[in-house]
């Protein structure tokens, strides 16, 4: 199963190669054209059956959140940096893996006994923990890993409760997955298929494709914060998990554009596709280079709703992975239809 | 005026520019070589010149409110479209693109005001309930704040006069200029309170030699305010500086020396905060030629902004004088 394999590889933002390897074999049969930029992006492209006007692109993100090796102690602890955006609360006692090898290591602090009781009451800053990869002493630690490698979060793929998954980077592997899926169909329209790098850091990777292709319409596949959880009013959730794909209006980084999302509309209810609208403004993605870093470019943003994103436990719900890898289907199906539109 | 009232009153949340990109449309067309609208929904009017690529930006968009939840009982709640203060937008009248009115509302147990968040807040369009609601507006849906536009003496008092008194000035450059030696593009550019993001677009896709944008900036001159240069009166601002960019010097140079040719009011403008497209264009491609002109504005994001009469037409005078001098000299 390709979410499955593709949550399980290693791609923390600026190390993608494991899983721009993956892909690349996946879509090789698929793609007429096949560029890898020197940042690392992967743009595939499929030849449309009709005549085409307008240039589009389905994107995801290749890379996840994770951490980068800063240094060695002398007793063989690993010190380390967060790459994008991670909760320091959520890190104590995670299961990690470094570099190419996976060497395995513990996010650790002293245990309980050794705490004060106003230690325990803090939360713990990221700059005090270190990684514990059972190394005996500097030297043995240099052995295995390096400064500067990086460091992903390791945890199964699962299935459980009614209908869901638990992974590590289900943020965007999901909306690759969902790419890799839709190349194996042919479609009226010429179609690029954008797998970025550098998402969770800045948006780095969209904004070279984005200056590249100089697109007319961009659709961003990604994953998003659901928020249906206690400690929030219902007012507050962004999304809900079970609700379908999120569809964009805005966010912090892009407006959607009100044809494109009024495209996607029609599309889900001719086809009866469940979807909701995300409801807040918080975050960004890719939409806000591939919107404006090659030009005036309109986007739209479908969104696999995933609760504790950007944790080595992301929870998404099946349905809605599967109602979202239609809604894309249909929006790359019907594609020729955006001369009109846009 | 008519037409400033217009423009002010017509609603245009970010990347919902369309009224008043079709009233800007009628007011310029017949001047221009060409008008359309990108794919961020700017405004591009072309003026079609045998020299340097000269873009002139105004955004057409203002500040909001975005529709995120509708409750049982009908109350909505919201998230900001732009900078938004939350104690600004208490007791505030609000109306949607279809003429629904709305008002802002506050969870009422909150006894401390400084817990006030934009999350306990709501808007009450008189809806019975859920059902009702949901048949005047959806999530999703955007609207701005009321504010009718007066004049006081030589100011003029008015809601989005960020930035439709922008946009006023360059519909009269566009009806007046002649002589220029640009090709000139003066782009109405959309979504800039939310970061920039129209001019970003339409930046890239004019490739100019040479930008200007036109926003308005705030004063230095009410009681107990901030510190800062500017005066309401004491003319056009030339930019130095913003949050978003320092303006290029041979710019700011240009437009200092034909103001002190023609006569035209200025003073220099250097602000703590904010940012205007002029950062966004300066960074476009390889990086270009940028200044800006800026209208002295008080209580800005407000529904009471507040610019002088006069300083809005020197600025119109000095933009004129501007784009008919050619910046570029003997470079060419």
């Amino acid at each position: 199963m390709l979410l499955k394999e593709l949550t399980q590889l290693n791609g923390v933002a600026g190390c993608e190669s494991a899983v721009r390897e993956f892909i690349m074999e996946k879509i090789a049969l698929y793609a007429d054209d096949i560029t890898v930029d020197t940042m690392g992006n992967l743009i595939a492209f499929k030849k449309g059956s009709g005549k085409s006007g307008k240039k589009i692109a389905l994107c995801a993100h290749m890379d996840e959140v994770g951490f980068i090796v800063s240094g060695i102690t002398d007793d063989g602890y690993i010190k380390f940096k967060p790459v994008g955006g991670i909760d320091e609360r959520i890190l104590l006692s995670k299961r990690v893996t470094i570099g190419k090898d996976k060497i395995s290591g513990v996010i650790g602090i002293k245990a309980v006994h050794l705490s004060t009781p106003e230690e325990r009451e803090a939360v713990v800053k990221q700059k005090d923990m270190y990684i514990d990869i059972g190394a005996k002493d500097k030297e043995s630690a240099e052995e295995v890993v390096a400064l500067g490698d990086y460091i992903a979060f390791d945890s199964d793929y699962l299935e459980f409760g009614n209908g869901k998954i638990k992974a590590k980077a289900i943020d965007d592997r999901a909306g690759c997955a969902i790419l890799i899926e839709c190349m194996k169909k042919d479609y009226t329209n010429d179609m690029y298929f954008c797998f970025t790098v550098q998402e969770e850091t800045g948006l780095k990777g969209a904004a070279i494709v984005a200056h590249r292709l100089q697109l007319d319409a961009a659709f961003i596949v990604e994953s998003t914060t659901a928020a249906d959880v206690p400690g929030l009013e219902e007012h507050e959730y962004a999304t809900s998990l079970g609700s379908g794909p999120a569809i964009t209006v805005m966010d912090g980084a892009s407006n959607s554009s009100k044809a494109l999302n009024n495209y996607i509309f029609d599309l889900a209810n001719e086809n009866n596709i469940k979807y909701q609208l995300k409801r807040t403004v918080f975050g960004g993605n890719d939409a806000r280079a591939f919107a404006t870093r090659g030009g005036a470019c309109a986007t739209a943003a479908i969104s696999l709703p995933c609760r504790y994103i950007h944790s080595p436990v992301c929870i998404a719900d099946m349905a809605d992975f599967e109602l979202t890898m239609s809604l894309v289907q249909a929006i790359a199906e019907n594609s020729w239809k955006l001369g009109g539109i846009i | 005026m008519e037409l400033l009232k217009k423009l002010t009153q017509t609603p245009s949340p970010s990347g919902n520019e369309d009224g008043i990109r079709d009233i800007i449309k009628s007011e310029v067309e017949k001047f221009a070589d060409d008008v359309f609208t990108d794919a961020l929904g700017s405004l591009i009017v072309h003026i079609k010149g045998n020299g340097k690529r000269a873009m002139i930006c105004a955004h057409a968009d203002e500040i909001g409110v975005m529709v995120t939840f509708i409750d049982e009982k009908g109350f909505l709640r919201f998230a900001p479209v732009g900078g938004l203060d939350k104690y600004c937008c208490l007791y505030q009248r609000v109306r949607f693109s279809n003429g629904a009115v709305g008002v802002v509302g506050y969870e009422e147990a909150i006894e401390d005001m400084k817990e006030l968040k934009l999350s306990n807040m709501y808007i009450d369009i008189g809806a019975k309930n859920k059902e009702e609601a949901e048949k005047i507006v959806s999530i999703g849906d955007m609207a701005v704040f009321s504010g009718d536009m007066e004049t006081a003496g030589d100011h003029i008092i008015s809601k989005a006069l960020d930035n439709r008194i922008g946009v006023y000035i360059l519909i009269d450059v566009i009806k007046h200029i002649k002589n220029s030696p640009y090709d000139l593009y003066f782009v109405f550019s959309s979504q800039e309170e939310v970061g920039l993001r129209g001019a970003k677009g339409a930046g890239f896709d004019v490739n100019p030699d040479i930008a200007l944008a036109v926003d308005v900036t705030d004063t230095g001159d009410t009681p107990n305010c901030k510190r800062m240069a500017v005066k309401m009166g004491d003319g056009a601002c030339i930019k130095v500086m913003d949050k978003s960019v320092i303006c290029s010097k041979s710019v700011r140079d240009c437009l200092t020396d034909v103001a002190e040719g023609k006569d035209i009011k200025v003073q220099y403008e250097v602000l703590d905060c904010g940012g205007t497209d002029a950062g966004a264009m300066q960074l476009t491609r390889g990086g270009v030629l940028t200044g800006a002109v800026s209208v002295p504005t008080r209580y800005i994001h407000t529904p009471s902004e507040m610019v002088n009469i006069n300083d809005v037409n020197e600025c119109i005078r000095l933009i004129g004088a501007f784009l008919e001098k050619n910046m570029f000299g003997e470079q060419l």
